[in-house]
C-alpha cells in the first residue's frame, strides 16, 4: 500500500496545528488561572487576617513587620474568647430566632403560594400585585409604629417581635413558591381529586413534597437573613443576654477595649454556621437568587 | 358562581388568610401610622402633639444633620453603585469562563456577600486599621504611607464604600446566571457572521444581560439607601458625621432620642427619596433594558 505524500502532509499540518492551538490554550488557562488566583487572594485576605490575628499572642499583634502566619498558632485563644464572650450563649439565642423564624416560613408561605397559584377568587390578581409591592417597601419605615405596638403589648424584651412576622409569610418566600407550585402540572391535583383528597391534602401531600426546591431556599435564606439581622434586634431587644450573635458581638466591641486576637476568634467563630450552610446549599442559594432574578 | 367555584373562593381566601392579617399588622398599620406620627411632636413620655407641617419645614429649612446626612448617603450610592456593576459585570465574565474549577472560585468570591454586616465590620476594623492593618502594611512595603481610613475625615466615606463593594460576589452571581441564560446558539452565529470577541459582547451579551442588570441595579440601589450597620458599629457616624447615614441618623432620633415625630418624617423621607428613585430607573428603563418579543 502506497501512501499519498500529501495526504501525509496534510495530516502533519493538522497535528502541528492542533499542538498549537493546545498549546495556545495551555497559556491562555494558564494566564486566567493566574488572574483568578490573585483575584482570590485578594477577596479571601481580610478573613484571612482575620483568621492570623486569632490565633497570635497579644504582643505579636503589634510587631512590625507582622507575621503572616503566626509561627506558634495560640488555639487555646478559642477557648480564652468563650470564656471572655458570651459566645456561646449568643449564638444560641441566634439558633433559637433561626428555627422559629424557618418554622415560621415554613408554615405560612406555602399555605398562602398555594392559594396563589390554585385558586381562583376575586380580586386574586390585585391582592397579588399587593403583596409583590410590599416586596419594594423598605423595612426601616414601619419601625416606630411597631416599636410602639409592641410596647404597649409589652413584647419589648422578648423574641416575639422578631419571631412573629414569619407566621404571616414573607412576600419574598410566597412569591417564589407561588412562582414554583405554578410549574407543578395540575393533572396531579385532579388525579388526587378523583381519587377523594381535598384541598389541603392535595396541598400536604401531592404538592409540598414536590416544592423541595423551593423549601429549600425559603430554609436557607431564613436562616442567613435571622443570623445576619442586626437593626430589629437593637431596636426591640435591651436584655445582654437575649442579644444574638450580631447585636453581642456589636455591643462588645462598642463598649470595651478590644482584645483583637480573641475578639477576630470571636468573630470568626460566628460566622462558622453561615459559612457551613453556604457550603452545603450554595447550588440552592444561587438557583434561588436566580430564578427571581430573572423572573421577576 | 357554580358550588365549585365557591368552594375554591373559599379555600383561596382561607389559605391567604395568614397574609392578610399580617398585611394590615406589619405593613397597612405601620405605613399608616408613620404617615400620621410624622405630623406630631412626640416623645412617648406625653401624647402626640399635632403639629401639622412643622416636621418637614423642620427637616427642609433647619436641620444641618438632615443636611449632611442625606449628603452622605447620596455620595455613598453615587460611589458605590456604579462600581459594584461595572466591577460585578467583569467579575461575572470572569467566572463565565469555561475553565475546570471555576465552581470553587464561585464559592470564594461569593462569600463576602453571605457573612453578616456586623462580622464584616469588625473584621474590617482591624483590616483597615491604621498602624496594624494588612492594607497599611502592604503599603508601607512601597515606601507609602497608608491613610486613617475610618478615622480620617476624607477616607471614612470611600472606605465605607470600599468595604461594601467587597461584596460584589453577590451581584457577580446573579449576573453569571443571566449569562449563562443567554442562548449559545446566537454567539455560534455571530462567529460565523464573523464577528470578533468584542463584538459580540456589546451586540449580544450585554444587551441580553440589561434585564438582569436592571433588575440587580433596583436591588442594589435600595440597599445602598440603607446603609446602616457599617455607621453603627465601625464610625458612629464620624469623624465629623461624613459617614452619618440616613438611617442612622433615623435610629438616633427615634431610639435614642426618642423623637418619634420627627423620626417619622425622616422614615418617611427616605421611602420617598428610594421610591422615586427607583421609579426614575424602571422609566429609563425603557430606553436600555432589552425584553424579548
Amino acid at each position: 500500500m502506497r501512501i499519498d505524500p500529501a495526504r501525509l502532509n496534510a495530516s502533519e499540518q493538522l497535528r502541528r496545528s492542533t499542538r498549537q492551538r493546545r498549546a495556545k490554550m495551555l497559556v491562555w488557562h494558564a494566564i486566567i488561572y493566574a488572574v483568578m488566583i490573585s483575584l482570590a487572594c485578594v477577596f479571601m485576605l481580610p478573613i484571612f487576617w482575620m483568621a492570623s490575628t486569632s490565633l497570635k499572642l497579644p504582643r505579636e499583634l503589634m510587631a512590625w513587620p507582622p507575621e503572616w502566619i503566626p509561627s506558634n498558632p495560640q488555639w487555646g485563644n478559642y477557648a480564652e474568647a468563650f470564656g471572655k464572650y458570651p459566645l456561646a450563649r449568643y449564638m444560641l439565642n441566634s439558633a433559637i430566632l433561626v428555627i422559629a423564624n424557618i418554622v415560621g416560613a415554613l408554615l405560612s408561605a406555602p399555605v398562602i403560594a398555594y392559594g396563589f397559584a390554585r385558586f381562583n377568587f376575586p380580586f386574586k390578581n390585585v391582592l397579588f400585585i399587593l403583596m409583590l409591592s410590599m416586596m419594594m417597601v423598605p423595612g426601616h419605615i414601619k419601625l416606630i409604629p411597631l416599636y410602639v405596638l409592641y410596647l404597649r403589648l409589652d413584647l419589648i424584651d422578648t423574641y416575639w417581635p422578631l419571631i412573629l412576622p414569619a407566621y404571616f409569610g414573607s412576600p419574598f418566600f410566597i412569591f417564589l413558591m407561588t412562582q414554583f407550585m405554578r410549574t407543578i402540572p395540575r393533572e396531579l391535583d385532579d388525579a388526587a381529586r378523583i381519587d377523594g383528597a381535598g384541598p389541603w391534602s392535595i396541598l400536604y401531600r401531592i404538592i409540598i413534597p414536590l416544592c423541595r426546591p423551593a423549601l429549600t431556599v425559603v430554609v436557607v435564606f431564613t436562616f442567613l437573613w435571622t443570623w445576619n439581622d442586626f437593626l430589629e434586634p437593637i431596636i426591640f431587644l435591651r436584655d445582654y443576654d437575649s442579644f444574638p450573635i450580631s447585636v453581642g458581638l456589636a455591643f462588645f466591641q462598642g463598649r470595651y477595649s478590644i482584645e483583637w486576637h480573641l475578639f477576630m476568634g470571636a468573630t470568626l467563630v460566628s460566622i462558622i454556621p453561615i459559612l457551613v450552610v453556604y457550603f452545603f446549599a450554595q447550588r440552592h442559594l444561587i438557583g434561588g437568587l436566580a430564578a427571581i432574578g430573572i423572573k421577576g | 358562581m357554580t358550588p365549585q367555584e365557591r368552594r375554591d373562593a373559599k379555600t383561596g381566601y382561607l389559605a391567604l388568610s395568614p397574609w392578610m392579617v399580617g398585611f394590615v399588622i406589619f405593613y397597612a398599620f405601620p405605613i399608616i401610622a408613620t404617615i400620621y406620627f410624622s405630623f406630631n411632636e412626640w416623645t412617648l413620655a406625653e401624647p402626640p402633639i399635632w403639629v401639622g407641617l412643622d416636621n418637614y419645614a423642620r427637616m427642609f429649612t433647619r436641620d444641618p444633620l438632615f443636611v449632611s446626612s442625606l449628603r452622605a448617603t447620596t455620595l455613598f450610592v453615587i460611589i458605590s453603585l456604579p462600581t459594584k456593576l461595572v466591577l460585578g459585570l467583569m467579575l461575572a465574565l470572569l467566572l463565565n469562563l469555561k475553565i475546570p474549577g471555576m465552581n470553587a472560585f464561585r464559592t470564594i468570591f461569593f462569600i463576602p456577600a453571605v457573612i453578616s454586616g456586623v462580622a464584616v465590620s469588625l473584621m474590617w476594623i482591624w483590616f483597615l486599621n491604621p498602624d496594624t492593618g494588612v492594607v497599611n502594611t502592604l503599603l508601607s512595603y512601597f515606601g507609602i504611607r497608608g491613610p486613617l481610613w475610618f478615622w480620617d475625615l476624607h477616607w471614612a466615606l470611600p472606605s465605607v464604600a470600599i468595604m461594601s463593594i467587597w461584596k460584589v460576589g453577590g451581584a457577580a452571581i446573579i449576573y453569571l446566571a443571566g449569562l449563562q441564560n443567554i442562548p449559545a446558539q446566537l454567539y455560534e452565529a455571530a462567529e460565523i457572521d464573523g464577528a470578533s470577541k468584542w463584538g459580540r459582547f456589546w451586540r449580544i451579551t450585554l444587551p441580553l444581560l440589561t434585564p438582569t442588570l436592571f433588575f440587580q441595579l433596583i436591588i442594589e440601589l435600595i440597599d445602598a439607601f440603607k446603609i446602616f450597620t457599617e455607621a453603627y458599629v465601625i464610625t458612629h457616624g464620624g469623624p465629623l458625621k461624613s459617614t452619618y447615614f440616613f438611617l442612622y441618623y433615623f435610629y438616633e432620633e427615634a431610639f435614642r432620642n426618642a423623637n418619634m415625630g420627627y423620626a417619622s418624617a425622616l422614615a418617611l423621607f427616605l421611602l420617598v427619596v428610594i421610591l422615586s428613585a427607583t421609579v426614575f430607573v424602571v422609566r429609563t428603563s425603557k430606553g436600555w433594558v432589552y425584553y424579548e418579543n
